[in-house]
């Protein structure tokens, strides 16, 4: 069975004498049946996507819409100029969660990590430390079983759908599951990890889920952005000894709550928000006239 | 939630509902039809209809009409690979009565001629349900093996498919029946914990009054 909380997990690894990713990687597999070859080629297998979602970027593709391409070649000529306040490996992690998130709108292979329209936020923050050799296979595949084990707690005390808890449950979980999963990189301890975690959900908490015309267009590919680099600066804080004082179990509760209490207008419905807007309403009519006026066959 | 549910699937963008999703209702409805489809009229519903376009809804649909599973990454192509192989489709809306709000009506003739109406709802993380087959109420989503029974509504077809099943050591998992009128058209839907033989479907098919039999393996 997977762990219905993070107090539970990080027990487990202590009583245990194992590290977190173990006693993930084990509770699966009593859950799943696969062994143990079986989850770590298929982890494997998710790492080797990731790198090529990314490898395969073509700055030139746009989605169906129009309205996303282009921006992480931008970014990335802007990085390589110096002429923007990130360098080094925060300007990478913004260019990658672009990258991955434009790949998606535009129909490439992506990892659902945890969901499609989130999927750039793990990748951002793990591609370049795998490219500039800071960490190997073997230590990120650890650390994307120490993501998704805190990615089960969130599915199972709260949910992982924008449309029913909002971004904060796509893009807001997959940034702290992010969180956890650079800790664990840096040698940090479960309790680090965990604080790491709290505090990246609680910086996202309330975000609404608002897609103009309804497409995993626009605001999410930029949202991976922030997940990405708030999983960064919530990792850095809990390796520096800064603690949340919210417990990581309570903030999904919260996070849990929150996502209730939002109007249905902003949980994936296209209506209220940035979709509501004067100018979103018009690529919503843009994009639908479009679709009428399409002849198949 | 299982791990690999968390991390995961693979799949082609940008939606898990309006991609992965549609794909897995094309794919599920050509394998229902039990042949290569030659014509499909697919009508969107709800938010398949009004943002499907932007979704590739249309193209995942019939890129799962070709075969293709949700990590293809031909899926953006499905429009011309479908000239290519000779499936000719139509894409248009429908308007139904309290359906889910990500419903596809795919109306297909196989190259056989063999037609089938399917209704399928995307219901959340590239998950589906099977709504309706020839107007015929079921509620299935294709990830057990399935057994589809087509059969006159008279009494002994389900003792007949039930012993035919234990007799090859398959466990049922779920049953549901369906039925149009008392003594007409039926449907029977099993959903079970083993990979369902193939001989199966020629032991049933040859007992009268049964109309049609399929099979969903994984």
């Amino acid at each position: 069975m997977s762990f219905s909380s993070i107090r539970e997990m990080l027990q487990a690894s202590q009583t245990a004498r194992q590290p977190l990713y173990e006693v993930i990687l084990e509770s699966d597999l009593a859950e799943s049946g696969l062994t143990r070859a079986e989850s770590e080629a298929e982890m494997h297998r998710l790492w080797s996507v990731m790198r090529a979602t990314s490898d395969g970027y073509c700055g030139a593709d746009r989605s169906m819409s129009g309205f996303v391409g282009g921006d992480a070649a931008k970014v990335e000529q802007a990085a390589a100029q110096g002429t923007l306040y990130a360098s080094g490996y925060f300007a990478s992690v913004m260019a990658e969660a672009l990258k991955t998130a434009e790949c998606n709108a535009c129909m490439k292979r992506i990892v659902a990590a945890p969901t499609a329209g989130s999927c750039g936020v793990l990748p951002a923050v793990l591609l370049p430390l795998w490219r500039t050799g800071a960490a190997d296979e073997e230590v990120i595949c650890r650390a994307l079983y120490v993501a998704a084990g805190f990615g089960q707690v969130v599915a199972s005390r709260a949910t992982l759908a924008g449309a029913e808890g909002g971004c904060q449950a796509e893009v807001g979980a997959a940034s702290a599951m992010a969180a956890a999963a650079l800790v664990d990189l840096k040698g940090g301890t479960a309790e680090q990890c965990a604080e790491a975690f709290a505090m990246a959900l609680t910086n996202l908490e309330g975000l609404v889920c608002d897609p103009v015309a309804g497409l995993v267009e626009i605001p999410c590919v930029k949202r991976n952005v922030i997940g990405a680099m708030n999983a960064v600066s919530a990792a850095d804080m809990a390796l520096a000894g800064v603690v949340g004082h919210i417990p990581a179990d309570e903030v999904i509760d919260a996070m849990a709550e929150v996502g209730n209490a939002m109007s249905k207008d902003l949980r994936e419905t296209g209506i209220g928000g940035l979709a509501g807007t004067p100018t979103g309403c018009k690529i919503a009519e843009i994009v639908t006239m479009s679709a009428d006026t399409e002849e198949e066959d | 939630m299982r791990l690999f549910d968390v991390l995961g699937p693979v799949m082609t963008g940008p939606s898990s509902s309006h991609t992965a999703g549609a794909v897995r209702i094309g794919s599920t409805a050509r394998r229902l039809l039990g042949e290569q489809p030659a014509q499909a009229e697919i009508l969107l519903y709800g938010s398949f209809a009004a943002t499907g376009r932007g979704h590739g809804t249309d193209r995942a649909l019939v890129a799962g009409l070709l075969g293709m599973q949700p990590d293809d990454d031909r899926i953006p192509n499905s429009f011309a690979l479908a000239k290519a192989s000779g499936l000719h489709y139509k894409i248009g809306s429908i308007n139904l009565r309290s359906a889910h709000p990500n419903t596809a009506v795919l109306r297909l003739v196989g190259v056989s001629g063999r037609k089938l109406e399917v209704i399928g709802a995307s219901i959340g993380g590239g998950r589906i349900n099977i709504c309706q087959i020839d107007g015929i109420t079921t509620n299935f989503g294709g990830d057990h093996n399935t057994l589809i029974v087509h059969n006159q509504d008279t009494p002994g077809h389900v003792a007949a498919v039930s012993e035919c099943l234990s007799a090859h050591g398959v466990n049922i998992a779920t049953m549901q029946l369906y039925r149009s009128t008392a003594g007409g058209y039926a449907v029977m839907v099993l959903e079970c914990d083993e990979p369902i033989p193939e001989e199966i479907a020629g032991e049933l098919r040859s007992q009268p009054g049964i109309v049609k039999v399929t099979i969903l393996n994984l």
